[in-house]
């Protein structure tokens, strides 16, 4: 019999490291000028709270005190954390100077 | 940090910068190119497939020394379930024609490649220099940019701002409005390197031949999005996009969804043994013709992507960027023709110009196409299930007839979607292509 029941449930992937896929990719990382930065907040946003799994570089993670962390020395600079967090202005995000960051040999 | 004041200022060299970078300097304009890394092509990633047309209208013998890595002579169009795909393929030995149509590419090496003929036009490329703001006259008309670099301010006539999906220098200059995650995509992509051989071997190809699959169906887990497969010479470019909004609903991770896609027992034999060497992710403008930001003003113009010149749909991007680069380099360069400054007024020719291109024909065609997409998600799910349960009751020989079969598949469609919701989808979906 076909299976139509079951519509929309597919099965989760096992937990995968990004930071495996991050130490292929080469950085020049502008040390101690991150160039995107948290505001001080005491509870995250819905938004912001997401990006602890939508960084596509695991940026994004949440401490002991329930806040969101950021640091952002593997950032691939999409911009997903910018665009998302635009309405409630918790990322102050720039990019970094000129010739740091990611640099893609394929890309 | 330059003190002659140039023709035009192109912000970025991507290939809608480099377009109008390089049109403006072969007729003989002074042009300044501003690129934040380090060299061009080290931000910048795409699928990545080159439409030669688009190219070919700009540099016509661009075949003889770009770094092409295979011509494109199947597409494959998978519907997939989480066991199986229903793919309809096209291929055509006419594609292995001495001017191919189109082209795999790796766009860190592609970059490079018209960063170097934009150079070679006598456009003065400076790297590694972010421009931050723009700089405008007491009318507000724009005249130039501040940088990074120390002193760094350039002068020019009109500003060409090519500066990709996260056009900061346009938004933060209330040029255009900042994304929305309904309408912008995040894709992530890997590079698997393999022999060529094996390559070849596994999608049949010999030679330069390539072979390209676009993907939808439950990979994207009840989201908006598609993933993809390239061929190039000796590696395979494999990546995952969905809407911002759905991904940050969903819960999942990026490079988990890549992960699941990987897996997929109708790709993972196609990676075997393969080694990934670069893992990027990038923005995609997927909001078409309704996203579409203004194109010009006072002293200023705007190209690809920054522009949301981007065709989801059919996966068009780098064509429409190219495009609108090289037209609004010669609208820079009509107007200097006829001794005329780059007002708003006189700019509104690159709009015209475009409108008359497939990039807005095409662009309006689709306008109601993104939104659909985004409200109809059974499309991403539902259908590709009902469509390879399908497939299987038909092909699988079981002892059950024919017509039991028919009545079966009818039945479940049914049941999967309703009678009213099949009418309505197909409706909608009429009324959204027109």
């Amino acid at each position: 019999m076909m299976n139509t029941t079951e519509v929309g449930a597919a099965p989760k992937a096992p937990p995968v490291k990004v930071e495996e896929r991050l130490f292929q990719n080469r950085y020049l990382v502008d040390a101690g000028r991150p160039h995107i930065k948290i505001k001080p907040h005491a509870e995250p946003s819905k938004a912001l709270m997401a990006l602890t799994h939508l960084c596509p570089a695991g940026c994004y993670s949440l401490n002991d005190k329930g806040q969101v962390e950021a640091v952002v020395d593997g950032c691939v600079e999409c911009g997903t954390c910018r665009v998302l967090t635009a309405k409630t202005g918790e990322v102050e995000w720039n990019y970094p100077r000129g010739g740091f960051g990611v640099l893609f040999k394929f890309g | 940090m330059i003190e002659e004041k140039f023709d035009a200022i192109v912000v970025g060299a991507g290939p809608s910068g480099n377009a109008a970078a390089y049109t403006m300097a072969k007729e003989g304009l002074k042009v300044l190119q501003l690129e934040r890394g380090e060299y061009p092509g080290s931000k910048n990633v795409q699928g990545a497939i080159l439409y030669a047309d688009a190219l070919e209208k700009i540099i016509p013998d661009f075949r003889e020394d770009a770094p092409l890595e295979r011509h494109v002579i199947e597409q494959r169009l998978w519907t997939m379930d989480d066991t199986s795909y229903v793919g309809m393929h096209y291929r055509s030995d006419d594609f292995n024609e001495e001017r191919p149509n189109r082209y795999t590419i790796i766009r860190a090496q592609f970059d490079k490649w018209f960063s170097g003929k934009v150079r070679e036009a006598g456009v003065v490329l400076l790297c590694e220099t972010t421009v931050t703001e723009l700089l405008r006259d007491t009318q507000g008309r724009v005249i130039g940019v501040r940088t990074d670099r120390e002193g760094g301010t350039a002068f020019a006539d009109v500003v060409i701002l090519g500066e990709g999906v996260n056009g900061l220098v346009g938004q933060r200059s209330g040029l255009r409005p900042e994304l929305k995650p309904e309408t912008v995509a995040l894709a992530v992509k890997e590079m698997h390197f393999l022999p060529r051989e094996v390559i070849e071997s596994r999608f049949n190809l010999k030679g330069n031949e390539g072979a390209v699959i676009e993907a939808m169906g439950t990979i994207t887990d009840g989201m908006t999005g598609t993933g993809f497969i390239y061929t190039n010479q000796e590696s395979i470019s494999i990546g995952i996009g969905c809407i911002v909004s759905d991904f940050a609903e969903s819960g999942r991770t990026p490079y988990g969804l890549l992960e699941a896609f990987k897996r997929h027992p109708s790709v993972r034999p196609l990676l075997e043994g393969s080694e990934c060497k670069e893992y990027a992710a990038h923005l995609i403008p997927e909001g078409g013709y309704n996203a579409m930001p203004e194109l010009f003003g006072d002293g200023w113009i705007v190209v690809g992507d920054a522009g949301q010149f981007v065709n989801a749909v059919h996966r068009e991007g780098s064509n429409l960027a190219m495009t609108t680069g090289r037209v609004a380099g010669e609208t820079v360069v009509w107007l200097k023709r006829r001794r005329e400054v780059a007002s708003k007024a006189n700019l509104a020719e690159y709009q015209r110009r475009l409108e008359a291109t497939f990039v807005m024909k095409d662009l309006k065609k689709y306008r109601r196409i993104p939104d659909f997409l985004h409200r109809n998600k059974q499309f991403f799910g539902v259908y590709p299930k009902l469509l390879s349960a399908a497939a299987q009751t038909w092909f699988r020989v079981d002892g059950v007839d024919k017509r039991a079969k028919e009545k079966q598949i009818f039945q479940s469609f049914r049941e999967g979607r309703t009678l009213p919701g099949l009418i309505g989808d197909a409706l909608k979906l009429a009324r959204s292509w027109r």
